[in-house]
């Protein structure tokens, strides 16, 4: 007999959630607005769910960037999470996050962090001390076998030397309120271990042999999207990965996914529960247009979200978001 | 048709392995999880030490599950190698010291 792989029938997700009850899954509110500025990257790793890279040149508008701004004015709205590619890129960074800064907003710049000594890049070091950004650092292993076959080789180094910059004028380091926390995510097609244990491994490796400081590490299960899709399946992985996420299924996540209280606005305005269905071309189902200039804050916090069976990483063991896990181990 | 004894998807019945035999099951896995879990040793320490005794023991299974774990946990590849060479130098160790009979024995019977 020939088995039915299940996750070739769209929906697996949905069943599980109705399984505990928890379809449809819906909003309940909007406190944070992360922003998709670009997909425009000085890096091309492998895993890379977005597809960025040196050749893309995807870029958020003016007009775009005004009406996020108009947006972020609605009080409940308190985080403003910037992302790309690599969004230092995007020209209008800086009026971005001054504009963000002066509605009292707090601000989340995602960076590869080697960006940052590229020369024309380097002064944001400085304007993001200065408006007290929070940093999460994309830094895939501890060590740099790993981490370079994920983002090309030396970027490891690379990262070692901005973070010891960062360090300098005060992130990651105690009493500055300047926020550096890393990104963990598998260099492979496996799932990260608790985030707890990763990280006293990472502080143990960065800080004693490296001497460098960092706040928190998140950890994050890679998304079955994007790049690491076509990774996926390319190494014969795609099905094996798939059940893994499966299996961990934890019904403790489903109140925590990031999209119940996040909107993701893609480069070109459009509007999306997450990062991940922006890369699948899901828009919001909301009951207005999805896109930015129809911002209807009531009828977007609390949608319906569009869930796919990329969705059985956000819900794996402790879950996951951009944020680290969801639920303590 | 073939089938081979050892199948990927037998890790995925491993929860059902007290079957017919619930209570002792029970204290098995509660055993299990407390031997394998972070006590004074790290999960990480625990789980080179597991990887090391699957691959002595040829288990298939939890060749794969404690690979997988190690991983995880970002153990690096030469680590868990190393802890495999351990688990081969033991058994290379134990087999030679077992020699020991074999050389009590010749000398008693051999003139
Ligand atoms: S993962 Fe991040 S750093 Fe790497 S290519 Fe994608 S956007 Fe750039
Ligand atoms: S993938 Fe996106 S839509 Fe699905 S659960 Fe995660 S955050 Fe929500």
């Amino acid at each position: 007999m020939v088995e039915c792989n299940k996750f070739d029938i769209d929906g697996a997700f949905a069943v599980q959630l109705g399984k505990c009850g928890d379809y449809p899954l819906k909003a309940t509110g909007i406190d944070t607005l992360q922003m998709n500025i670009t997909r425009r990257c000085n890096l091309t790793c492998k895993h890379c769910h977005v597809n960025a890279g040196p050749d893309r040149a995807e870029k958020m508008s003016q007009e775009i960037l005004s009406r996020c701004i108009k947006a972020a004015e609605h009080p409940s709205i308190q985080t403003i999470d910037i992302t790309g590619g690599a969004p230092e890129i995007h020209p209008d960074i800086e009026m971005l996050i001054n504009e963000m800064e002066a509605l009292g907003k707090r601000i989340l710049v995602r960076s590869n962090l080697v960006i940052l000594l590229e020369p024309g890049y380097r002064h944001l070091m400085g304007l993001f001390a200065d408006k007290k950004v929070e940093l999460i650092g994309s830094l895939p292993d501890y060590r740099s076998q790993r981490s370079d076959r994920q983002r090309g080789n030396g970027v490891h180094a690379r990262i070692m030397e901005a973070m010891k910059e960062l360090n300098h004028i005060g992130y990651g380091v105690d009493g500055t309120g300047l926020i550096l926390n890393l990104m963990h995510n598998p260099a492979g097609a496996y799932l990260p271990a608790c985030q707890f244990a990763l990280e006293s491994e990472y502080r143990r490796v960065l800080h004693q042999e490296q001497n460098l400081f960092f706040n928190e590490l998140f950890c994050l299960v890679n998304c079955p999207v994007g790049r690491y899709l076509e990774y996926l399946k390319n190494s014969g992985n795609f099905h094996d990965y798939m059940q893994t996420l499966n299996k961990a299924f934890n019904s403790k996540t489903t109140g925590f996914v990031m999209c119940r209280k996040t909107v993701s606005v893609g480069w070109d305005g459009r509007l999306f529960d997450c990062d991940f269905n922006q890369v699948e071309n899901i828009t919001v189902n909301s009951g207005s247009p999805a896109h930015i200039s129809d911002f209807e804050f009531d009828l977007l916090s609390k949608r319906e979200i569009e869930v796919r069976n990329h969705c059985f990483a956000c819900t794996a063991g402790a879950g996951s978001s951009c944020c680290g896990t969801l639920i303590a181990d | 048709m073939n089938q081979p004894y050892y199948e990927p998807s037998d890790l995925e019945d491993f929860p059902n392995i007290g079957e017919y035999a619930p209570a002792a099951g029970e204290k098995f896995f509660d055993y299990y999880n407390a031997a394998t879990s972070a006590g004074k040793l790290t999960e990480r320490e625990k789980s080179l030490i597991a990887l090391a005794v699957a691959t002595v023991r040829h288990c298939p299974y939890c060749i794969d599950a404690f690979t997988n774990k190690c991983l995880s946990l970002g153990v690096d590849n030469d680590e868990m190698m190393e802890a495999v060479h351990v688990g081969a130098a033991m058994v290379a160790g134990d087999t030679l010291a077992h020699a020991t009979q074999m050389r009590k024995i010749i000398k008693k019977k051999e003139m």
